[in-house]
This record gives structure tokens, C-alpha cells and sequence, in this order.
């Protein structure tokens, strides 16, 4: 497939840039995997704008609003995510928004499934292939411009 | 006609009359075989790989315990001393984690290892705003010398050795095992163990740092230079390569970087004039990763172990051989490990740790095979001891010493991973040293985009992950029991931080935090007995850090993917 090709179909598939935040919720470190998420998307055509490590609750909800995103995506290895996610939505509801939250890390199914009940748009674990990523990126953006 | 000129002939008849017919009627399952470093590897190695290329047994190899120590540093190795058996452990309350050591001793541990949550590594009190979701999540919480005390209750300091996962509080926390142990009447020059505090592979990989480059080197120096001085069994850095093979580094980045961030240290170290090289290189210790592409492994490490001779005795004219020998702890790699069927990863960090041991290792943690979904319990922790203990006694392998030592494939393999390693090497000093390359942020973007190749590459089955990309089954649940961490913890270790606050005579406490602040000012001063001193006198971890954050201000990283 050559070049011009592939920028045909991502302006097909997306009309407007998506607009979405990468993140590193809390103070954990790991960030391998926010980076090769941040890339992906932003090799399939969304405007990625990636928070870096050490962000707070308030931190990345302030971003979202300033930057006007489709999508927060929030990555946690350190076993924080129920706390630190809860946060995340209980400001974003006291702001009035509902821009759809993806949280990817080391989850287990249990707490995926209430951080889902809690308003979480998906949950992405490891061995989520970056089609998968992408995807979920996707549908969580045009949730939101609809 | 020289022997190497019989084998390239007999070769040749070889590859007619017996490879080509096979090859003809079987072609082989794949166009290139590469290895992890993306190296083409051959159908078959012979002494046209090694003497061939004008390699050498005594200057390539040597003997055990001899310069360029690639066979091992010591010689006799695992038949005089096996490995360490060292668990990176740690989590909850101080009761918890002593709970977890004591258990680890009882199955056969013969170490400890230390994991501190992220507020201690972070420098902030359990009851700072941003701490609270993360205390006792990823090891223990540490704010002051009372939880050292527990964690080490009933346990002998003067026997045990103990290695700190701990970086940028290095100082603040090895100063609350110094007064832990001093209180028990042991002298702190007989204490064994290891403090990582690599405050470089902080910016470019594992992202637990607090203060900006110059006053972190000098932090970690001064730490440096104070064991040389008072602690002379303690091993004061543990040079991580670790971290960026987790983050994505090839092999050869892995040691490349690794040893890059030695030679930083090495040259702060001197540049303050106050020790010599022989005095605090044989304290440099060193920290690797063990991937399942064990051939290649086993090649990383002892490229490693030639490498640092050449450097220390070449480059930083080292005359004790001690210096000059790279000693090394590994952990298998937690990003092998996967969420699915994960019984699988118990047939993989076995091999892992083969790997180490077979790379000569002098001690080793294997990860649990419940690590991907979280925190391994006491059940799968047990395992990884039992996977060292049957390499230990059952396997053999520690009957001789680098028993692939010779073969020419692991021979040629070591040779052209070393080769990569300088170059990344050569590049870092014309950039003028590792803390102008993380600046730039060549180590970073390396590590970044080997890690991105590598997920593009497993989303194509290219790289088969067995369970993730390869024999998945549909539709599996994980049935593993996971350990979760008692949310009880914070309040308990916040109340007891509350009553040590309580206790103590608030103009002492300033006056301390004040000679840490006057010490941190002053350049050539060495700040570790200034913190110690204020550990003793019960300051928090998190009012040092704080004050040193004051003077010395925080380091906001450049995002770099």
C-alpha cells in the first residue's frame, strides 16, 4: 500500500482530527506503554497530546478542558487505578463533562469491570494489540462528537 | 593448508553435497533468522566465526576472576558461592512487608530485596495530596526510621544482605537502615547490601526522579563517597540496565546505556577530587534484565563483564582488579510476562533465569507468574524461589564455571553485541556524556521507538508471544488469586506518622532540616551525615525531600515518544 493511500483513508475515516490526551495518572512511572499508545495514534492520524508522567485527577481534567479533547486516555501500572480513576470522573462530573475516559495499565478483570460500571468508556490490558488501541480510541471519539 | 583453511573448504563441500539437496526438498521455515538485537544469524557456527576473525582465547576469554573477567569475576564461581536468591519485595504497611521477608527467609531466600512504594521513592509523606491513591501499592511505605524499624524486626541486619530499590531518596532511606541498625548495636562498616541509586536511568527510562541532573549527580556521588569512606561492604549504586530493556532497549542499548551512565558516574565521582578510583570502583554494582531469547542473553552479559574492564582499566586507568570487575544482580523480564494463560510465564522465567545464571549472575529475582494482572502472592512467589533452587541443586549448571564459554556461536554473539554497545557508546561521548545525551533525548527516543518496532512487530505475528498473538485461547478468564493491598494501610502508617510528628521537639526538627538546606547549598559539602542526622533525629522522609526541593528545585521532564 503505497503512502497516499493510507492518507486517503484517514481522511475518510476521519473527517476532523481527533483530539486526545495521553496520559500517566498518578505517580507511576511505566510509561512504555503510554508511549506506544500516544505513537500509534498519532501514526493513525489523531492529534496526540501526551501529558507525560506524574499527573494528578485535577491535572489531566484542567488539560482536557484547555485542549478541547475527544478522548483522555489515562495509563496506570502501580494498582492505583480504582482511586485514581473514581477521582478523574468525580471532578470531570463536578466540571459538567463527559468526555469518554480509556484507561489502559495492569487491571484485573474484577476491577475492570467496575471501573466500566463507574463510567469508563474501555479498559485496555496487556497484550491489547495497537489495532485494538486504535479502535477503541476511535469509538470513543466519535461517541463523543455525536 | 591451516585448519581454518581445511574447514572453510570442507565447508564449502558441505554446503553442496549435504545442505543444498535438504534445502531443496525442505526449505527452512523461515527466509532470516534474527536475533532480539535484530543480528542475522547463520545456519551454523564454526572456528570460521571466531578465530576466523582474528579472535583470540586469552585475550578474548582469559580465566574466571582475571581481566576482562568474561568468563566471570570470581574463580571459582557458583562452586565456591551460589547466587543470591534476592525477591524484590515489598508492599502494604512495615508489618506486611516484614510478614512477606520473613516468609521468603523460611522457603530459602538467602537476601533481601527491598521495593519501596512511590511516595518514598518520590520523596513524599503518605499524607501529601498526591500520595494518598499510591501508598503501599508498589512496595512499602517509608516515611521515617519507625518503619525500618518494623520491617526488620526479628531479622538479623549483621547477617543478611539487603539491596534498596531507591533513587532519588537514596540517601534518606539508607540512612534510616543505618540508624536501625546502629540502635541494635551494629556498626554500619560490617552492613551488607546495595542501594540502586542510578538517578540517570530516573530521566531516561523509569521516571522516579525528584531534582534536576547536577544536584542529583551530586547527591548520588556524595552517597558514593560516603560508603568508600564508612561503609566499606555496602554496594553504593546499582547501575540499572533493567529499566530500559523494560522500557524497550535492545540488548545491546540495554548495556550500552547502562555502562554510558558508569562512565558518568565514575568521572562526577573523580571530578570532586576527593577519593581515587580504586577506593569506590569496586562498589559499582550493576542490575541487567534476563529475556527469553536466552542465547543472546547470555551473550549481553558477558559482553557486559569485558566491556567495564576495558573501561575502567583503559579509560579510568584502574589498577585493582576489583574495579574492573562488573558484578551484577538480574530480574527476569517483567515485560515477557503476560496477562494470558499465565502459567505459561512459570516455563518462561525459568528459562530467564537459566540465561542469568548461565551469564554468571551473582544474584538473581524471578518474576512470579501472576505479575501481569498484579503484586505476586505468597503461593507464586514461592515458585520463583523453587525455580532458582532447582537450577541451583538439580540442574548441574554451577558444576563449571561459563560452561558455553568457547562455543562459537556464543562467542561471535558476545563479540557483535559488544561491537553495537560501543558504538552506542562512542555516540553518547560525542554528544559529551550521558547527561547531555539525555537532554537531547537520544536515550529516550531509542528506547521509545525500539519499544514501538517491537508491539508493530507482535501485532503482525511477527514476534509470536504464545498466549497474546499465538494458541490463544478464546474467551479464557484469568482463575488466578491476586493479592490486593489492604486501603487499611494508609491510615495506619498516616497515624502512626502522626505520633512520631507528636513526639518530637519541633526546634530540633528545624534545626536539622536547616543544616540539611545549608549543606545542600554548599557544593563540596557531602550531604549524607546531614540527612542522617535528621533520619536519626526523626524528620520524615518527605520534610528533607522538601527541603531539598527547595534549594535544589524539581526537574519537568522533556516528553519525548
Amino acid at each position: 500500500m503505497s503512502g497516499t493511500t493510507v492518507l486517503v483513508q484517514r481522511h475518510k475515516n476521519l473527517p476532523r482530527k481527533y483530539r486526545v490526551i495521553v496520559s500517566k495518572l498518578g505517580l507511576d512511572g511505566h510509561d512504555r506503554g503510554a508511549k506506544v499508545v500516544a505513537r500509534a495514534l498519532r501514526d493513525a492520524g489523531f492529534e496526540v497530546i501526551y501529558l507525560g508522567v506524574h499527573q494528578a485527577p485535577e491535572d489531566v481534567v484542567e488539560a482536557a478542558i484547555e485542549e478541547d479533547v475527544d478522548v483522555i486516555g489515562v495509563s496506570i501500572l502501580s494498582g492505583s487505578h480504582l482511586e485514581l480513576v473514581t477521582d478523574l470522573i468525580r471532578i470531570m462530573k463536578e466540571k459538567g463533562m463527559n468526555t469518554p475516559v480509556i484507561v489502559g495499565g495492569i487491571i484485573p478483570d474484577d476491577d475492570a469491570k467496575e471501573l466500566k460500571k463507574r463510567g469508563v468508556f474501555e479498559v485496555l490490558g496487556p497484550g491489547a494489540s495497537l489495532k485494538e488501541v486504535v479502535e477503541a480510541y476511535r469509538k470513543a471519539a466519535e461517541a463523543r462528537r455525536q | 593448508m591451516s585448519d581454518l583453511e581445511k574447514i572453510k573448504l570442507r565447508m564449502k563441500e558441505w554446503e553442496e553435497e549435504v545442505l543444498k539437496p535438504v534445502l531443496k526438498k525442505f526449505p527452512e521455515i523461515k527466509e532470516e533468522f534474527l536475533t532480539e538485537e535484530g543480528l542475522k544469524v547463520d545456519r551454523v557456527y564454526t572456528p570460521l566465526h571466531t578465530e576466523g576473525r582474528g579472535w583470540d582465547y586469552l585475550n578474548s576469554l582469559g580465566f574466571p576472576g582475571e581481566y576482562p573477567f568474561t568468563r566471570g569475576p570470581y574463580p571459582t564461581m557458583y562452586r565456591g558461592k551460589p547466587w543470591t536468591i534476592r525477591q524484590y519485595a515489598g508492599y502494604g504497611s512495615a508489618e506486611d512487608t516484614n510478614t512477606r521477608y520473613k516468609y521468603l527467609l523460611s522457603i530459602g531466600q538467602t537476601g533481601l530485596s527491598m521495593a519501596f512504594d512511590l511516595p518514598t521513592q518520590l520523596g513524599l509523606d503518605p499524607d501529601h495530596k498526591l500520595a494518598w491513591y499510591e501508598v503501599g501499592k508498589v512496595g512499602v511505605s517509608m516515611p521515617s526510621v519507625r518503619e525500618m524499624e518494623i520491617v526488620f524486626q526479628g531479622i538479623p541486619m549483621d547477617k543478611i544482605s539487603t539491596s534498596m530499590t531507591i533513587n532519588a531518596t537514596a540517601i534518606e532511606v539508607l540512612s534510616m537502615y543505618v540508624a536501625v541498625a546502629e540502635s541494635r548495636g551494629i556498626d554500619k562498616a560490617i552492613l551488607r547490601g546495595t542501594v540502586q541509586n542510578d538517578i540517570l536511568k530516573e530521566y531516561i527510562a523509569r521516571n522516579n526522579y525528584i531534582y534536576p541532573p547536577a544536584p542529583s549527580m551530586r547527591y548520588a556521588t556524595d552517597l558514593i563517597i560516603y560508603a568508600a569512606k564508612n561503609m566499606p561492604k555496602w554496594n553504593s549504586i546499582s547501575i540499572s540496565g533493567y529499566h530500559f530493556e523494560e522500557a524497550g532497549a535492545t540488548p545491546a542499548m540495554e548495556i550500552g546505556f547502562t555502562l554510558a551512565d558508569a562512565i558518568e558516574y565514575v568521572k562526577h565521582v573523580l571530578d570532586r577530587k576527593i577519593v581515587n578510583v580504586d577506593s569506590f570502583a569496586r562498589r559499582l554494582s550493576f542490575f541487567f534484565a534476563a529475556r527469553t531469547n536466552i542465547l543472546e542473553q547470555i551473550a549481553k552479559f558477558r559482553a557486559a563483564r569485558r566491556m567495564w574492564a576495558k573501561i575502567m582499566k583503559e579509560r579510568f586507568n584502574a589498577k585493582d582488579p576489583r574495579s574492573m570487575m562488573l558484578r551484577f544482580h538480574t530480574q527476569t523480564a517483567g515485560v515477557l510476562l503476560t496477562a494470558q494463560q499465565p502459567l505459561v510465564n512459570l516455563i518462561r522465567t525459568t528459562l530467564q533465569a537459566l540465561a542469568a545464571v548461565l551469564g554468571g549472575t551473582q544474584s538473581l529475582h524471578v518474576n512470579s507468574y501472576d505479575e501481569a494482572l498484579s503484586l505476586p502472592t505468597e503461593e507464586s512467589v514461592k515458585l520463583s524461589v523453587r525455580v532458582q533452587q532447582v537450577l541451583l541443586y538439580e540442574s548441574g549448571i554451577i558444576d563449571t564455571i561459563d560452561p558455553l564459554g568457547g562455543a562459537y556461536y556464543i562467542e561471535w554473539l558476545t563479540d557483535m553485541i559488544e561491537d553495537r554497545a560501543w558504538k552506542i557508546i562512542d555516540e553518547i561521548d560525542r554528544m559529551g556524556g550521558m547527561i547531555k545525551a539525555i537532554e537531547n533525548g537520544y536515550p529516550q527516543r531509542e528506547i521509545a521507538r525500539a519499544a514501538y518496532e517491537w508491539q508493530v512487530k507482535v501485532d503482525r505475528g511477527e514476534i509470536p508471544i504464545i498466549g497474546v498473538n499465538k494458541f490463544v485461547e478464546e474467551g479464557e478468564q484469568t482463575k488466578v488469586k491476586i493479592l490486593k493491598v489492604d486501603p487499611k494501610v494508609r491510615e495506619r502508617v498516616i497515624s502512626r506518622l502522626n505520633a512520631l510528628k507528636a513526639e518530637r521537639d519541633y526546634h530540633r526538627v528545624r534545626s536539622l532540616l536547616e543544616r540539611v538546606k545549608k549543606a545542600a547549598e554548599k557544593e563540596d559539602e557531602n550531604i549524607f551525615p546531614y540527612i542522617l542526622d535528621a533520619i536519626k533525629g526523626k524528620v520524615t522522609l518527605g520534610e528533607i525531600s522538601a527541603a531539598l526541593r527547595e534549594v535544589w528545585g524539581e526537574w519537568r521532564a522533556p516528553e519525548v515518544y
